[in-house]
């Protein structure tokens, strides 16, 4: 109790410290947002709620570190670490996206038709698998890629910025303004938003909605990969850590709502502070416990609007 | 009862008494199977009967095991002072204190996994099917990690129960025998419970609930004593299991969300979801699929594990005894016209 008092007397002691939080929030949550994004699709074009979400991120984080590790691109090309780290988000965009189609097209076609207690446990099943795997190729430890860059510092040393993290979040910006822009400009978009507001509609117009479903998964499946490339760079990887962020995937997608892009980038860096807080104020073992606390305060708030409205209606 | 279901029924008590003596190698085998068995039948008095597919049933097996720990120390020594010692102090339990330890802590543990059921119950059962499901998933989840942050009961590093004062054979055959006792009496509980009214109601909320509403019937209490029985039984299943592991520590055993906790949802899908038989069935058919895999594909055996999920999900979903429903109905007391009737009778 004591030292989440003078925890708490440190924030208003040091209002800069403040600062520092939310940036570190703000860089964690928008790779949560990038995860909650691609769930989000899934779930609002076919219905399909992905618990293997947090698994095809470190996947995506353990196809970089690999492309890495082996150095046959570095002597090959000639090129430095630095530049194969910052290739590695694409190549792991790529990878992921196919493995994301042969998941597609061995499991979760066969479960868009079923009740959504199937695709959890189906994906579920998948998520044990895929860190399984993971773990008996790559080893249970911790990995991670350094970037050969600078800290900056601010306020007198108290605010520290390494440039790594800075890129990072650069690219996962830049990500998700690519993919929204495919997504309303683009016809495969098009398609898409139209499979996800009447898929029968959509058939009887002519969209082969089979390969929208297929190309929705393996998007989303690239988009967290990609997303897992950035997180080797900033912070550490490890084959069990998946399950962390499929959490805040649903999280996120809970408070948001789908098919609210702006809702749940904004839901994905507010998490992304409330867990940076939480974890200064109670210290760091409470981190995960604080997330899924969230996600329960506001499934319990949803509830109670629910009731409210239930009530005027009688 | 007939003749015929009354030697089954014979045989296979017989056969549950029988089995660590005919198996005595596999002692420690049989009595995770009468657990996994307990915590298939009780997840489907809510998941199969009741149509509420919970996801966080293991909540209830990790406060049990706490529980249980708690309350077999707590009546001899201090638990602070226990846990701070870790395992370092002198700490003798006579035969008397052992053993009432044990049965308080499990019945403590059964009632207050009771009343958390229904605490829960009534925030979670508001939320409809998948969300009910991510809904206790994050109930047990969030437990386990509260729980491996307090000091008081040992926190990450867990907590140590009590040595069996007595030999370490003898300790098993009276685990197996408590397994096996909880498991029949539940086995009973829930066959009577599916004749009556109550069973008649769970089934109706589980079709259609908005009707069953319409009907007369007060969902919300229905469900939540549903749910209470239900997690009764598995907040004993894991005082037992407390006892069996001697040692234990909150996030790989007591709430192991991704073993047990879907290992009994897999269990009930594999033998049938909803029938009283299924359980048990995919419990047996789990559990020496689960061996096999263990000892021929060590190293692979979770991969092996994940894919019989996937594949149990995706391709076999009404499981054994769906399965032999649709090839034997008149067993099951279904009767089916044959084709050329119906269509006599139509012409």
């Amino acid at each position: 109790m004591d030292q989440i008092m003078s925890n708490l007397g440190l924030l208003f002691e040091f209002p800069i410290v403040n600062l520092k939080i939310i940036l570190d929030g703000v860089m964690i949550g928008s790779l949560f947002a990038l995860a909650a994004y691609g769930l989000a699709l899934v779930w609002g074009v076919m219905n399909v709620k992905n618990l293997a979400q947090g698994d095809f991120v470190i996947a995506g984080g353990y196809v970089s570190w690999f492309l890495v590790k082996t150095e046959w691109l570095q002597s090959l090309l000639g090129v430095s670490d630095n530049f194969v780290i910052l290739l590695g988000v694409l190549v792991a965009f790529v990878v992921m996206g196919a493995i994301g189609w042969v998941c597609y097209k061995l499991i979760i076609t066969k479960v868009i038709e079923r009740d959504l207690f199937t695709s959890l446990l189906a994906t579920f099943g998948l998520a044990i698998m895929m860190a399984q795997i993971m773990n008996l190729l790559f080893g249970s430890d911790t990995q991670s890629l350094k970037l050969e860059y600078d800290t900056l510092y601010f306020a007198d040393g108290l605010i520290d910025l390494p440039i790594a993290k800075l890129i990072g979040v650069c690219m996962a910006a830049g990500l998700a303004l690519a993919v929204v822009l495919f997504m309303k400009t683009s016809r495969m978009g098009q398609a898409i938003r139209a499979t996800a507001q009447d898929s029968r509609a959509a058939r009887v117009l002519g969209i082969d909605t089979e390969k929208v479903y297929a190309f929705t998964f393996s998007l989303n499946a690239a988009i967290c990969g990609a997303a897992g490339a950035i997180i080797v760079m900033v912070w550490v990887i490890q084959p069990f850590y998946g399950i962390t962020y499929s959490v805040r995937a649903f999280v996120i997608v809970t408070a948001a709502g789908l098919g609210n892009l702006p809702g749940v980038i904004a839901a994905g860096l507010g998490i992304g502070a409330a867990e940076q807080y939480g974890s200064h104020i109670f210290g760091i073992g409470y981190q995960q416990a604080i997330a899924v606390l969230l996600l329960l305060i506001i499934l319990i708030y949803k509830l109670l609007r629910q009731r409210r409205l239930r009530q005027v209606l009688q | 009862m007939s003749a015929k279901k009354l030697v089954l029924y014979g045989t296979l008590l017989a056969l549950t008494i029988a089995a660590p003596f005919l198996f005595p190698n596999f002692k420690t085998q049989l009595a995770t199977l009468w657990l996994m068995i307990i915590v298939a039948l009780s997840w489907d008095m809510t998941g199969g009967q009741m149509g509420y597919n919970s996801l966080g049933n293991i909540f209830f097996y990790g406060t049990g095991m706490y529980v249980a720990a708690v309350v077999t120390i707590g009546i001899v020594y201090d638990v602070g002072e226990y846990t701070q010692a870790s395992g370092g102090g002198i700490y003798v339990w006579t035969w008397g204190q052992y053993f009432a330890g044990m049965a308080l802590g499990t019945l403590a543990a059964g009632l207050f996994c009771a009343l958390c059921a229904f605490l829960i119950g009534w925030i979670t059962f508001g939320l409809r099917g998948p969300y009910f499901a991510i809904g206790t998933l994050g109930v047990a989840i969030a437990a386990g990690e509260l729980v491996s942050n307090w000091e008081w009961v040992g926190g990450g590093q867990g907590i140590s129960m009590p040595n069996y004062p007595g030999d370490f054979d003898q300790f098993k055959l009276v685990i197996y025998y408590l397994y096996a006792v909880l498991g029949v009496i539940l086995f009973m509980f829930v066959a009577w419970l599916y004749q009556t009214r109550f069973g008649a109601a769970i089934n109706a909320i589980r079709d259609d609930e908005g009707k069953a509403e319409a009907m007369g019937i007060h969902t919300l209490r229905y469900k939540l004593i549903t749910w209470a029985m239900s997690a009764f039984f598995v907040g004993a299943a894991g005082a037992i299991s407390a006892f069996q592991l001697i040692h234990f520590e909150p996030l790989e055993t007591a709430y192991q969300t991704i073993n047990l906790g879907i290992f009994m949802v897999v269990c009930v899908l594999l033998g049938g979801k909803g029938t009283l038989w299924g359980p048990v069935v995919g419990a047996v058919m789990f559990q020496v699929f689960k061996e096999a895999t263990w000892n021929y594909f060590l190293g692979w055996q979770w991969v092996a594990l994940g894919a019989l999920i996937v594949v149990v999900v995706v391709f076999f979903q009404d499981g054994f005894m769906g399965w032999l429903r649709y090839k034997r109905p008149e067993w099951f007391g279904i009767r089916v016209e044959s084709k050329d009737a119906a269509t006599e009778g139509a012409s």
